[in-house]
């Protein structure tokens, strides 16, 4: 810039040609539009909604909210709260992504190694498959399946009997459920810790194979490891659990717990749709692991099914991760199409109904984002640890 | 210096937008039309037909109030408006008039942001089933699954009935109206539930509609009507008294066939009425031919009421409540004086 | 002893390798697990195929015109989509009004379609040129055929322009001021003389179409098509489909629907999403610390939350920001939610290609002296947007799918129509053949789409190497 030959600019111009002054002067001009904007949509806002008389504040949260809500996993009733629907909202929207994202991953990963497979009649059903999936809308996959779920499914006098004490019918799956007369918590509790400690004791017997290079049972002795505790806390509490079995009366099962259809028909529309994307991350990763590190595996005498978990899985994991993280999340945003087909979620529910009978446009939508904008940022530390946890370690 | 203005621009720009507006009426005169938010979906009260003119009871309403204003009753743009969005879409002016059979209650009429211009339709909530069920009453509905339309009164008036006689249910819970009709019509629900009027509008839709009966309980009042925004008296008053005129009218006698003869009426009401004695249409910041020009281009009420939703009509919906006053219904506008 | 001095003719490989046999032999039961893959697989082809050929094609009713002539049939009713074929494409668009929208897309077609096609032929030969004047050619014929005089020549002037301009010989460049200044003049004189919808549109493509001489001093036949495709034809697309009141009657976006109104979103979305995008990514490796986190702020805020709920926020908490007596249009609205979405993904794309792209690139473009914008234009992003092609098409992709949310806030898409014509009296229970149909018209699209970005991305790394 400095060239003698032109004379140094004079005056105030001489600011805008100087390079730090323009990088002041743009950000300032950056940061002035984005607030003058945010402002006066803020005094808009502000503005409309006095004019309106709608008050504005988070009071509505602890008043009654008078609906019902079809899928419940925690006390709800219509005299409620609307803080309370939700957290209805809010844990059957997790609910459906839980499953889902664990049944997709499963299913994508069969499908991509089920694409990679020799048979050349399964790798091209598998090819047909995550085509089609991937090229359909996933609005229309949910309103298609709730049809294809609903229609063939009998009216519940005429409800599918499993074995006497499971139903299906146009109402759902509806299963016997476990009432805890007392006990419940202990053997909850037990539960979990047996699993942590299963879990610590997999890592452990990973560390020790990577030592000493003998390996463990790792499988049977886990699951001994899980069971164990709840089986202690079940007869030291004298655990006691009456089974509630669904029986028909009026138009309805009474008892037992109903896993509704719009459940079904959305885990079902979700989990095929991301398993179509998942498949095509898991082809990718693990068609990026040299093939040189296949055969040395097969040349060290390792079965196949034993090459693939040791060797081909571990260094796939490492470009498949990133990509199935932003899976999952996308799953997460897109089970709120639930509400096209009736599933009770945070969309239908909290965004639909509460945002209805209350008026608070601005305040509802604002929870509903931030809700789903934690999630995805939670999703994505577990995803970026477990990233860490499985990257090539340099030593 | 071009990095500048562009920001510049559009801070000015804003500035601008950021400046105030006239009143309704003067709005709607200067872009040339009414605009009316309706449901779109509810055959009989407002739905396109196949060639995509609307027809039904809220339409011809909102063509009312434009043949009030200008005269003319195609000078209104319909604009389908979602449960959801009606109020906003009321509140911040786009729409003048919300014309989507709204229940006027007292948390809309205070809290929303709007205002009720009376009453277009007096309705209730009902239920319709199934006749393979066998019920007769809806106090047998005890455990149902009922299919509702997220967003209405109807969601709080279901729970409300239901915990007053003890009775439990299952909400299933739709977006619109056509998916819950649809869902309905595959079995996965017992009970659907609106309006009643609704009702009779959607079993005409049922894959078939003999298989249905529709309960005698009503278990709400739902008076229907249109709405403005609060805070416009003068919009308002027009939006009232396009209704109060259509309702008068047929109370005289005026239809649209005979409007010009009566014309030559010595009935004082009649002639108040079609703007022969006084100013009153310029009272409402009209033209005196305001009630003139509804009833002419678009009927009274018994007129508007026959063609789209009585008993002619697919609906098949008597009179009932809204007969007039003098035939035992509800209707009873005061007098255009 | 005996000694073998020529070479044994060659054996034919045994039976069981060759051909047919030896093909199955070694795909389909090269061993145990392999072979029980193969029988699941058949059985499920069994148990799934026929029944699904016979319910679309065969028991199938195609004929007739009302519901009576599907009553009696066990397979889809074909019908009821034939009836409906006209509300599916054009939704409420007046009937008169539709060869609008048919000229339009033909224009998009036989305008875009060389480019498709020049990147599909060899680079250089006859073939491509007359491929490609020939498509122009029989788009400006056919537009006379079906449309008329005017559209004809509407159409022959638009898909002709680009070889006209490409032979021009430019005359003697004017100044960057200069021509910014015919630029605005033009722009304020379209805004001057056309009816006020018309006139944004008509002055928004004179400043591009400015902006992109001044940026690409020279271009070819193609370039100039692309310049057109970019510029001329979206706002000759809001003069079709809105009207102007004078020579086309208006026609209010209410009565838009169906597939073309899902086109239009894509479109759009597909037009704004890239640019903006791009401006994001740039922000986000921005030095400047402010613009750097005002667009990671929105870019991470925005991929953090569902379309649904952005769309909810522009048909339910938007117009409430709005100063008073201002009103957005209900698809406008939608359009800028879908587009503002998709552009912070296609930021992360383009951020992704700018990492790829070497410093030395950068220093390279500016020890040339060139300026930031300059580098950015013609060094950096053809390179890096190159590099992301995959990652571009993915997110229209999903883009296009996504159109069909906007059912959700009652605007009138293919998924719209479809849903209106489901609750149709005369027409029930047809779910299933309405909702395969709009499947099987968005899988062409996108599968389409997919398969040319696929070649498009092998072609251009042949040609790097």
């Amino acid at each position: 810039m400095a060239d003698p030959a032109t004379p140094e600019p004079k005056g105030p111009s001489r600011l805008l040609h100087d390079r730090r002054w323009r990088a002041v002067i743009a950000q300032a001009a950056a940061f002035a539009l984005v607030a003058a904007l945010l402002a006066c949509a803020g005094l808009n806002m502000a503005r409309n909604l006095e004019r309106a008389g709608i008050a504005s504040g988070f009071g509505f949260l602890d008043q009654v909210a008078g609906f019902e809500i079809s899928q419940t996993l925690i006390e709800y009733s219509r005299a409620s709260t609307y803080a309370r629907a939700f957290w209805v909202g809010l844990l059957n929207t997790l609910a459906v992504s839980a499953v889902c994202i664990a049944a997709s991953t499963v299913l994508g990963f069969l499908l991509g190694l089920l694409r990679l497979s020799p048979n050349w009649l399964a790798a091209r059903l598998a090819g047909v498959y995550v085509e089609v999936v991937r090229n359909v809308p996933l609005l229309l996959q949910i309103l298609f399946w709730y049809i294809a779920v609903l229609n063939p499914l009998p009216p519940p006098r005429q409800a599918l009997d499993l074995g006497g004490v499971a139903y299906l019918c146009n109402r759902g799956l509806v299963l016997p459920w476990p009432q805890w007369e007392r006990g419940g918590l202990a053997v909850g509790l037990a539960l979990a810790a047996g699993l942590a400690l299963a879990w610590g004791f997999a890592a452990w017997a990973r560390r020790r194979r990577v030592r000493t290079g003998r390996s463990l049972p790792v499988w049977r002795l886990g699951a001994l490891l899980a069971a164990l505790p709840p089986a202690l806390a079940w007869a030291l509490a004298d655990a006691r659990v009456e089974w509630s079995i669904p029986a028909l009366s009026g138009f309805n099962f009474r008892g037992g717990g109903t896993v509704e259809p719009e459940f079904i028909a959305l885990a079902l529309a979700l989990t095929l749709y991301t398993a179509g994307f998942i498949a095509e991350n898991v082809r990718a990763g693990i068609q990026a692991v040299p093939r040189g590190q296949i055969e040395a595996a097969a040349s060290l005498g390792l079965r196949p099914w034993r090459v693939m978990r040791l060797v081909v899985v571990p260094q796939a994991m490492r470009v498949i991760i990133p990509p199935l993280t932003s899976q999952h999340m996308t799953l997460v945003k897109n089970s709120s199409l639930a509400v096209v087909i009736g599933y009770p979620d945070l969309m239908s529910v909290f965004a639909g109904t509460t945002l209805n009978q209350t008026g608070q446009a601005v305040e509802i939508i604002a929870i509903t984002m931030l809700v789903y904008l934690a999630v995805s940022i939670v999703i994505s530390l577990i995803m970026n640890w477990y990233n860490d946890a499985m990257a090539l370690k340099g030593r | 210096m071009k990095r500048f203005l562009v920001p510049l621009a559009a801070v000015l720009t804003l500035a601008l937008a950021c400046a105030a507006s006239a009143g309704t009426l003067d709005d709607v005169k200067n872009k040339g039309f009414v605009s009316a938010g309706v449901s779109g979906k509810v055959p009989g009260f407002s739905a396109p037909d196949q060639d995509g003119v609307w027809r039904g009871l809220d339409v011809d309403f909102c063509r009312a109030v434009a043949a009030a204003v200008f005269g003319d009753p195609d000078k209104v743009k319909f604009v389908p408006v979602t449960t959801k969005e009606r109020f906003t879409a009321l509140q911040t002016g786009e729409i003048d008039v919300l014309s989507r059979n709204t229940t006027w209650s007292l948390e809309r009429d205070a809290a929303q942001g709007i205002d009720f211009a009376g009453v277009l339709f007096y309705d209730g909530q009902g239920f319709m089933v199934s006749k393979k069920l066998g019920v007769k009453s809806a106090r047998e509905l005890d455990g149902a699954s009922i299919c509702i339309q997220i967003g209405t009164t109807t969601e709080m008036n279901v729970s409300d009935y239901f915990a007053a006689h003890g009775m439990t249910f299952k909400p299933v819970v739709f977006e619109s109206a056509d998916e819950a009709t649809v869902i309905y019509d595959t079995g996965r629900a017992d009970v659907y539930t609106t309006d009643a009027s609704g009702l009779a509008a959607r079993r005409t839709t049922m894959s078939n509609p003999d298989e249905h009966i529709i309960l005698p309980e009503i278990i709400s009042k739902e008076p229907l009507g249109p709405a403005v925004r609060q805070g416009d008296s003068q919009w308002s008053d027009i939006v009232r008294w396009t209704l109060f005129a259509l309702i008068n009218a047929e109370e005289l006698g005026v239809t649209s066939a005979n409007v010009d003869e009566m014309l030559k009426s010595e009935n004082p009401a009649v002639k108040r009425l079609l703007g022969l004695d006084g100013n009153l249409g310029e009272q409402l910041g009209l033209t005196n031919q305001w009630a003139y020009n509804v009833v002419k281009l678009v009927g009274n009420y018994g007129e508007i009421y026959d063609r789209n939703v009585g008993p002619a009509t697919p609906l098949k919906l008597e009179r009932g409540l809204n007969a007039l006053w003098t035939n035992g219904g509800l209707l009873y506008a005061p007098p255009v004086r | 002893m005996y000694v073998k001095h020529e070479r044994h003719p060659e054996l034919p490989p045994p039976p069981s390798e060759l051909g047919a046999l030896g093909w199955l032999r070694h795909n389909l039961f090269s061993s145990w697990g392999n072979a029980l893959l193969t029988v699941a697989s058949v059985a499920l082809l069994c148990w799934t195929i026929p029944p699904v050929l016979r319910w679309a094609v065969l028991d199938a009713t195609w004929l007739g015109d009302t519901r009576d002539a599907c009553l009696d049939s066990a397979g889809a009713c074909w019908v009821f989509i034939k009836v409906r074929l006209g509300m599916l494409a054009y939704g409420f668009y007046p009937q008169a009004e539709r060869w609008r929208i048919d000229l339009f897309f033909l224009l998009l077609v036989a305008g875009g379609g060389p480019l498709v096609l020049g990147s599909l032929l060899p680079r250089r030969g006859p073939a491509r040129t007359l491929a490609t004047r020939g498509l122009a050619a029989a788009g400006a014929g056919l537009a006379l055929v079906l449309h008329g005089l005017l559209p004809g020549l509407l159409a022959a002037a638009y898909l002709g322009l680009p070889s006209l301009l490409a032979r021009l010989r430019a005359p003697a460049a004017p100044g960057a001021a200069a021509k910014l200044g015919l630029a605005l003049l033009a722009g304020v004189a379209v805004h001057a003389l056309a009816p006020q919808g018309v006139a944004l549109a008509a002055g928004w493509t004179a400043l591009t179409l400015t902006a992109l001489v001044l940026l690409v001093p020279r271009a070819d036949e193609q370039g100039w098509r692309l310049a057109l495709l970019l510029t001329a034809l979206p706002a000759l697309g809001a003069v079709l489909f809105l009207g102007d009141g004078t020579w086309l009657p208006e026609v209010e976006t209410d009565r838009w629907g169906g597939m073309f109104l899902s086109l239009v979103i894509a479109l759009v979305g597909i037009a704004t999403s890239l640019p903006v995008g791009i401006l994001l990514a740039l922000g986000r490796r921005s030095s400047l610390p402010v613009i750097r986190t005002l667009s990671i702020c929105y870019i991470e805020l925005i991929r953090g939350v569902p379309l649904i709920s952005v769309l909810f926020m522009a048909s339910v908490m938007l117009p409430l920001t709005l100063p008073d007596g201002m009103h957005v249009d209900k698809l406008l609205r939608a359009l800028v939610g879908v587009s503002l979405f998709y552009a912070a993904y296609m930021a992360e794309v383009v951020r992704g290609g700018l990492q790829g792209i070497g410093r030395g690139q950068y220093e390279a473009a500016q020890s040339l002296g060139l300026s930031y914008p300059k580098a950015m234009i013609l060094v950096i992003m053809p390179q890096a947007l190159r590099l992301v092609i995959p990652g571009i098409t993915n997110t229209f992709l999903g883009l296009m799918k996504d159109t069909t949310l906007v059912a959700v806030i009652n605007l009138m898409d293919l998924l719209g129509v479809i849903k209106s014509a489901l609750a149709d009296s005369q027409w029930l229970g047809f779910t299933k053949e309405a909702y395969l149909f709009a499947a099987l018209a968005f899988w062409v699209l996108c599968f389409g789409l997919s398969r040319f970005a696929l070649h498009l991305e092998r072609r251009l790394r042949y040609e790097k190497h």
